[in-house]
Order: structure tokens, then sequence, then C-alpha cells
């Protein structure tokens, strides 16, 4: 059952989501297949590179389909069923060769291995290759922590961060608990929460611009939280988020910012030092 | 993925408000502080998950179970209360069941009706109907008696008057009842318990909400902390009590974990000060208790939503409040933000049954579907996926038949077409990589108006280069 | 077509080709977490209930009935609401001549609709019974009749309660289950945690709110 979340920030939301069943995982591949996102891909691609290392660094083999596009993510949570699985069929026909699927943002990885069964609800046949995408679909922490058992040798200086984690990724994939896992193996990092830890930034796609003054409530709590917690800077392995986050801090004019959990580990486990 | 929303007159839509409610400060803080506090009041409730996801799972057990029988087990509960001497009424509308509620008090030549803490009967806007025809409906629950007394409606479901402070409430007794300021809460209540219990003594009718209504032994339960709801359905001559039809239950010993899990949920509390189990009118030998009792099944969409088995979830709902608690856009904007009588997420999923998605056309996208409601729901309501299936109903068009009352409130041609383009380009790699292609090289030039966006962030800007690109360099391959 | 045909028609189209859920509740869930040992139940009872403001005593089973006198004295009241047609009615009363207690014994006897007004606003104090009490959640089981009315429990600021430490039970689902409420309930039957209670203004917790300010509970030792 559920690990508690919630408890550690002081005034957290105590909320402790059931989980997705726990799963087993396989003996590390020696070859997978990358799903960038499409948010990675236009804004941030270099964490998407980072992935790519950090994969290559455990001795797999990167493939990355220049056909792949976006999850369909956007359409399906806005009510256009029809659209997301046009959009969902597309890369499920380019996923379909066995390999491993690794998606560097957890709400994606939880589209693929939760909501393509409710896609193709009334395809059987399609659900098959579902279930099977399904099975194969890892997000990045959960896949370096569980598939690749990593053990590394943190090269940074000591430093203290603060973690976001997309609420949907969260319940879906359990992204929390691998994100903090990873990082407490990190010996130089130290994790500090923030107040309402568990509590949404207000992007939820086009929640934020749909209801903008309500998501703009939300990112405003969120930022300063982050700010407040004393922490250098804040990491996610989640894009939407990350640019929710991001595009907020940069309008307050606020220096602090946050950044891609693959950025963040290539940087502690590579040595090289950027920014 | 931002397109440019057309702005209209958002005064009366749940934008509009919600834009007052956000400028609040002192609502905000009362809110932020209210729902904090009883956030942490359940989860202290409930220290011990497996305990806890054990009961959820049944409580969602014993409501699926209810309602796989519910026509049923309806008419078991009403022969069983007949048999017990009370008096079931069916109403398919708000409007039936007033006229109920009316006769009945008007063949006892009624005046005066003090009223429990009922959602029903705010459904039914009963006090406003009886009000028009001379009839004064009082309600006697702490919050309640507030907010009525101020010309409001209730902004919590369990906790009426949350959005006020007692500086506020105060002020009101001062102005409507001509008592001196205090802030002392104690002093306040015991000013709301003197006025009250003349009107307990006076009144001609009691009307009650209904928790649980169990079949098997033809019984009412209520729970409260106040006595007003002991008051209401023990003083008076006569009892109605009002609830929807998916209140019913099987069997008796159902309503032990459903119980648990209500006050827990709702207050952090073990149980409430009272449960009151009413099985029957005062019997011939007995001193008090009210002459008749009826109880009204109020429909008003209920069986709508219950046709289809997916939105026949909603109809799980014990009325606990803790989706709300737990709800990140609801702690921000308020109960009344909503417009209708049930807020927050729960409020989004049952209130397009009863009022047609015309009325709350932005109910199903106001959330960011971050899940928290669902997953503090005791009987395990999926509520964001019921959103997400809102949604879908929200934007089909007529010819494809939405299944929710009034669907298709948010069908539009051009933001059919601006979907239809963004599945042309996800669907078509070449259209794709000339789009990752062209927004790259020329981000210089993206576009800096972005619609509402840009309210609360920069302007996005796309790298230099896609993951597309630095992928293929780095990986220095092709396709595959 | 009335309106209770055409709600049970709409509804048993929607389950058309359906069958009712098999029963699986597992009582295991209402009664393994709320288990005590025999010597612990009045403990938690105690405990949970003096948390939301409830007095509690230990006396005898006959003793007692002094022990209503001196919390009268003690609160300087006038008057105490009885049941005569019960036992521990009987008992009282009898105390009541023998001690010459000062204050006035108003027995429950006659319809409600004679006395309402007084009822209402001049009664200071009630004792009643209880058919016992739940360890797991802090609750006493009232079950009215004929003899104890129900607003004996609900109208004086102050409600002296009598439990047998006997008739305590572990949960409510056991107690359900050992005296075979499903057979048929009583017009009311009550479940009663503590004095009237709110949180509506800013969630503090304010006692007395319409019924009574004060419970007292007196655990009753049967030798």
């Amino acid at each position: 059952m559920s690990e508690r979340f919630y408890d550690a920030a002081p005034n957290a939301t105590l909320v402790a989501p059931e989980r997705a069943k726990p799963r087993v995982y396989p003996a590390k591949p020696t070859e997978v297949t990358l799903f960038g996102t499409c948010v990675m891909d236009l804004f941030f691609p270099e964490a998407g590179l980072d992935a790519i290392r950090l994969l290559e660094r455990e001795g797999i083999r990167v493939h990355f389909p220049q056909a792949q596009s976006c999850c369909g993510q956007p359409a399906w949570t806005s009510g256009y069923v029809n659209e997301a699985r046009e959009v969902a069929r597309a890369q499920l026909n380019l996923l379909d060769n066995g390999l491993p699927v690794v998606v560097p943002s957890g709400s994606c990885a939880g589209m693929f291995r939760q909501h393509y069964q409710e896609v193709f609800a009334e395809e059987p046949d399609t659900l098959k290759r579902v279930e099977s995408l399904a099975e194969r679909t890892f997000e990045l922490t959960e896949f370096l922590l569980h598939v690749c058992k990593v053990d590394w040798q943190d090269l940074g200086k000591p430093t203290q961060i603060a973690l976001h984690t997309s609420c949907s990724a969260r319940r879906e994939m359990n992204t929390h608990l691998h994100a903090r896992e990873l990082l407490g193996k990190l010996a130089n990092v130290e994790r500090l929460d923030h107040d309402h830890e568990s509590e949404c930034c207000g992007f939820g796609g086009t929640f934020s611009v749909r209801m903008p003054e309500v998501s703009g409530a939300m990112v405003l709590d969120k930022t300063r939280a982050l700010r407040e917690s004393g922490a250098a800077e804040m990491v996610t392995a989640d894009g939407g988020c990350l640019m929710n986050i991001n595009g907020s801090l940069d309008k307050q004019q606020q220096p602090f910012r946050g950044r891609h959990l693959a950025s963040f580990l290539w940087e502690r486990v590579s040595g090289e030092h950027r920014s | 993925m931002s397109q440019r929303i057309p702005v209209k007159d958002l005064t009366d839509s749940f934008r509009g408000r919600a834009v007052g409610a956000l400028a609040d400060d002192q609502l905000r803080t009362n809110f932020r502080v209210a729902m904090d506090s009883l956030m942490k009041k359940r989860a202290d409730a409930f220290p011990d998950e497996h305990e806890r996801e054990g009961l959820r799972e049944l409580g969602n057990h014993i409501k699926a179970r209810a309602l796989s029988q519910l026509p049923d087990l309806l008419e078991q509960l009403e022969a069983k209360l007949t048999d017990n001497g009370v008096k079931v009424h069916w109403a398919e509308t708000t409007e039936q069941a007033n006229r109920i509620v009316h006769s009945i008090i008007e063949a006892k030549q009624g005046t005066q009706v003090v009223k429990g803490k009922s959602m029903v009967s705010e459904e039914m806007e009963m006090n406003d109907y009886l009000a028009e025809r001379n009839i004064e409906c009082l309600e006697s629950d702490m919050g309640e008696y507030i907010v009525q007394l101020d010309g409001e409606k209730p902004s919590h479901i369990i906790m009426p008057a949350i959005h006020k402070n007692r500086r506020q409430v105060s002020k009101l007794f001062h102005d409507k009842l001509g008592v001196d300021e205090t802030e002392d809460v104690n002093e306040l209540i015991q000013i709301g318990r003197r006025t009250l219990r003349e009107k307990f003594l006076e009144a001609d009718v009691g009307v009650s909400g209904v928790n649980f209504a169990i079949a098997e032994t033809g019984t009412l339960l209520l729970v409260e902390n106040e006595g007003n709801g002991r008051m209401s359905t023990t003083a008076p001559p006569v009892h109605v009590a009002v609830t929807g039809i998916e209140k019913v239950v099987g069997n008796l010993r159902d309503v032990v974990p459903l119980l648990s899990l209500l006050t827990r949920s709702a207050l952090g509390q073990p149980i409430t000060t009272y449960v009151n189990m009413i099985s029957g009118p005062r019997k011939p030998d007995e001193l008090d208790g009210p002459e008749e009792v009826h109880l009204v099944l109020l429909d008003n969409g209920r069986s709508g939503a219950f046709a289809d088995a997916q939105l026949r979830q909603t109809l799980n709902c014990i009325r606990c409040g803790a989706c709300m608690n737990h709800c990140p856009v609801y702690t921000r904007v308020g109960g009344h933000t909503y417009g209708e009588v049930y807020p927050g997420p729960i409020g989004k999923i049952v209130t397009p049954h009863m009022v047609g998605l015309h009325q709350v056309p932005d109910h199903p996208s106001a959330s960011s579907l971050c899940g928290a409601c669902g997953d503090v729901c005791p009987v395990k309501i999926p509520i964001p996926e019921l959103l997400q299936r809102l949604r879908q109903e929200n934007v089909k068009s007529p010819a494809e038949q939405p299944k929710v009352k009034d669907g298709g409130a948010k069908y539009s041609r051009k933001e059919r077409v601006i979907w239809r383009f963004w599945t042309r380009l996800n669907t078509s790699p070449m259209f794709y990589r000339l789009f990752l292609w062209g927004a790259t090289r020329l981000r210089k030039l993206a576009p800096k108006n972005v619609g509402p966006w840009i309210e609360n962030h920069s302007a996005p800007v796309p790298a230099r280069r896609s993951l597309h690109d630095l992928a293929k360099a780095h990986l220095n391959q092709g396709d595959r | 077509m009335s309106a209770r045909s055409n709600i049970l028609n709409k509804l048993r189209a929607g389950l058309a080709g359906t069958t009712p859920r098999p029963d699986e509740f597992d009582e295991k869930l209402v009664t393994e977490p709320w288990q005590y040992a025999p010597e612990d139940r009045i403990t938690r009872l105690r405990s949970l209930m003096e948390a939301v403001q409830t007095e509690i005593h230990s006396v005898s089973s006959n003793d007692w009935p002094a022990k209503v006198q001196q919390l009268l004295d003690s609160r300087n009241l006038a008057n105490v609401l009885y049941a005569p047609g019960t036992g521990h009615g009987q008992q009282l009363a009898e105390h009541w001549q023998s001690a010459g207690a000062k204050q006035a014994l108003l027995a429950y006897d006659r319809p409600i609709a004679e006395w309402k007004e007084e009822l209402f606003w001049s009664v200071d104090a009630s004792v009643t019974g209880t058919v016992g009490g739940i360890a797991a959640t802090g609750s006493l089981v009232l079950w009215p009749d004929r003899h104890e009315p129900r607003l004996m429990s609900l109208l004086p600021p102050l409600h002296i309660a009598l439990l047998k430490a006997s008739e305590v039970e572990d949960n409510l689902y056991g107690m359900m289950q050992k005296h075979n409420w499903s057979a048929g309930l009583p017009t009311n039957l009550l479940l009663v945690s503590g004095p009237s209670k709110t949180a509506d203004i800013e969630q503090v917790l304010a006692y007395g709110a319409h019924g009574p300010k004060e419970l007292v509970v007196l655990i009753l030792e049967d030798c």
C-alpha cells in the first residue's frame, strides 16, 4: 500500500492516495525506446538528451523514433476522444516493437500505462497491444531506480533542492517515491520539503488557459512555497509542471528556477557543470 | 498548447465569480485555514492506511451493491416504512417535492417550519417556496441559520458558514437580532440556541434530511453534532424527511462502515455526537415524538445519471465534503463560486445531472484533474475520471447525442477545428517535424500574446533545437 | 403515470440485463480494528467521551442516586426529570424520598403537548438509562420508549446517563449483532457520544448548541 508522501512538510496536506499495484520489474535490457514527449521536444530538449545520456551511461542503447509526437493527453483531458485516439494510435503503432519505452515525464507515462486502455476501450484487438505497451512503459526515474538499479557516485557540490511531482504522475506512476529514492542516492544533495508539497501547481493542461485566474493563484502559491523552502532550486520530472512553474517565476521576475530532474541527475553523476 | 479562449461576459460564470472570490483576501484566508484544518483532522482520524483503504473498498462495495438493486431496495424501503407507519412520497422534480411538502404542512394548517440540515431541501429551494406561501421555514443548524439570516446560500455542505469569521457573525447577529456584538464564539452559539429553541417549541412541522435510509428495517438514519436534527425530528407534531433516491442501503449493518467513513472523512470525528435512527412516528402509548412522519424521495436528475453505468458512480456519494476540503480549486475560490447547491468536486459531477450542462458549462473544466478528490473519497468515486467523461459529453455536437442533460454545452466548431489541426499535426511525422523545424528556427518570432497563459506566465519560447534534432545528432542515426 | 412508477421504470431500464452484485460484506473490516480486552473497554470509552467534554464517574449500582443528588447540589440545580416507569427511575425516587433531596423530581409521565413549554425552558437536568455503550467510538446507546421518552436526553441542559459496565461492547457492529437490532428497532434509537456541540463558527468548538450542554455518564459496577 501507499507510502505517505505528504506528511513530511510543515502544514502539509495529509493526503495519501492509493497507488497502482506494485509492478514486477524486468532485468536491465540492452535497448530501449525513449519517448520524448511534445513539451520536452519543444521546450526542454536538453533534458531529453540528458535522459538519453543517463540511460547510455547504464550501458543501454537508446532509440529515438523520429516519427514520435505527442501521447494524446491534451485532447484526452479536454474531452476530444476521437482526436486523442488518432494521435494515440500513431504512437502505439510506432512503439509496437516490444522494446521497453522510457518516458521522461510521469503524466505521459501514465497516459500510456493507465489511460490508453480507456482511449481504446471499444477496440478489443487494439487493447492487447495497449496492454503490451503498458507493461513496457517506464517513467525515467522508475526505470533508473528499479530496472537499472543505479548505483551512483555524486560528483556535485553540496546543495539543497526542492522536489515537485506532477499530481497525475504521482497517482499513476509513483513518481514521488522513485524521485525521492533516486535523489536519496546522491550523497551531496539534501531534499527540502516545501509547504503544501502535495498540492497541485495549477497547470492541469488546458485548465491553465480555461481558468487562468484560479490556475494563476495556484501557481503563485506553489512558487512561493518553493522559494520559501530554502532550496537552491526545484527539480521535477514533469514537463508541464516545469513549464508552468518556470513561466510563472519568470513573469514574477524571481531568480529561483526549476529544472528537469534528468538534467540535474546528469550533472551530478557526470560531473559536468553547466549554467 | 494554449489557444485563445473567447472572452465573453464572465460576470455570471464560474470564472467570473472565481475572479471575485480570488480578490477577497479575507475569504481566501478563511477557506485556506479551514480546509488545512479539515485535511489534518481527516488524516489524523485514519492513522492506519490499511484500515482506511479496506474500509473505503467496503464503502464502495456497499454503495455499488445498493445501486445494483436500487429500484428493488426503494420498494422494500417503502414497504417497510409504510409498515412502520411512515408515509412515503415520490417526486421526480424539485417542484413536485415542494408541492408534497407544502400539502403536508397545509393539511395541518401549519405556518412555521423548522429545518434540520438538509442538502436536498437546498436543492429544492424549499425555504423560498414555502416563504412565497406565507410559511416560515427556518434553518436550525447553526451554520445554516447564520447563512439564512444573511440571505446567503451555504458555501460548504458540512460547514455552511465556513466563509464567515466570528466578527462577521457577530455583526450579523447584532444587525438582525439586536444583540450586543461579541467575538466570543460560545456566546454567539448561545444566542443562536436561545433564538432557535423558541422556534423548535412553536414549529408545526420539522423538516430534515437523511444520511442513510435502511431498507431492511425501514429506518432513516441522521448524523449530527448539535442536536438540532433531533429537535426537528422529535419536537414538532409532524416530521417530514426529504432525501435523494440514492440514499438507500440494503441492510442495517451496511451503515456501520458508512458511518465510520462519513464522520471520519468529514470532520475527523470517530462518530458524531448524535446518530439518530428513526423507524416510525410516535406509537399510541408513547409520550413524545411526531405523530406523523413522512419521507419524500426525490429524483431530480439522479435517474439520468443512473442510466449510465459510469456516471452512476456519482450516486455513491455520502455527502462528507472531503473532496472539497482537499480540492486546491475549492480552497481558493470557495463554495459560492460554483453557483449551485453542491460545490467542489462532487458538485461538479452531480450538478450537471440536476440542472443540465447549459446551466453549469464550466463545471467539468474548472479542475486541474489533480486527483486529490478521488484519492480521499470515502466511497471511491473516481471523480477525475467522471470529470473527464463530462468534458467529453460537454464538447459533443448535437449529432453525437450527448448522454448528459443538456450535453454539448461547450460544443464549438471553432475549437473542434483547432483540435482537428492538432490531430493532423501529431499523426503526420512529416508535418510534425516541419512544425518543430519552424518553431525552433523562428523561435524569436513565437507569439508573445498567447492568450490567457501570459496572465500568469512569461510567453514560452521554443528551444533552439528540438529533441528530435538533438537526439538524431546524438544517436547519429536515422529513423532507428 | 405516477412519479413513483416513472422513477422506478427509469431505474429499471438503467439496470436492464444486469444482476445485483453479490453481498461481499466483510465484517472483519468493522470488527478487527476495534476489539479490546474486557478491562480496556471502559478505559477506551472513557477517554473518547472525556475528550469531548463528557464527565464520567464510576459508582456502584446501589449508590448512584446519591451521586446524582451530589451532581445536582454542586450545580445548584432546582429540578431533575426522571422516568417513573423504569427500574432506575423508581430507585431514584426512593432515594430522593429517603435522603430528603431538595431538588424537585419531575416525572415524565404525560404527553409532551400537556407541558411542552415547561419541558423546553424549565427543566434543569434529566436522568436516563442506556442499553449499553460502545468502546470503539465512545458512544452510549439509548433506546427510548413509552417509559423513557425521547426528549429526556435532549432538552435539559444537563443529561445524566446510567451505563452498566457489563453492557459496554467493543464496536457498533458487535452491539447490533448481539442484540439482533435488524429484527426490530424502536421508534427512535440513538447513539449519543457527548454533549451537544458545534464548530460552525471558525471551526471553534462550542458545547451546548441545541441539546445538553453537559453530559455526565455514571458507570455502574454490577456487584
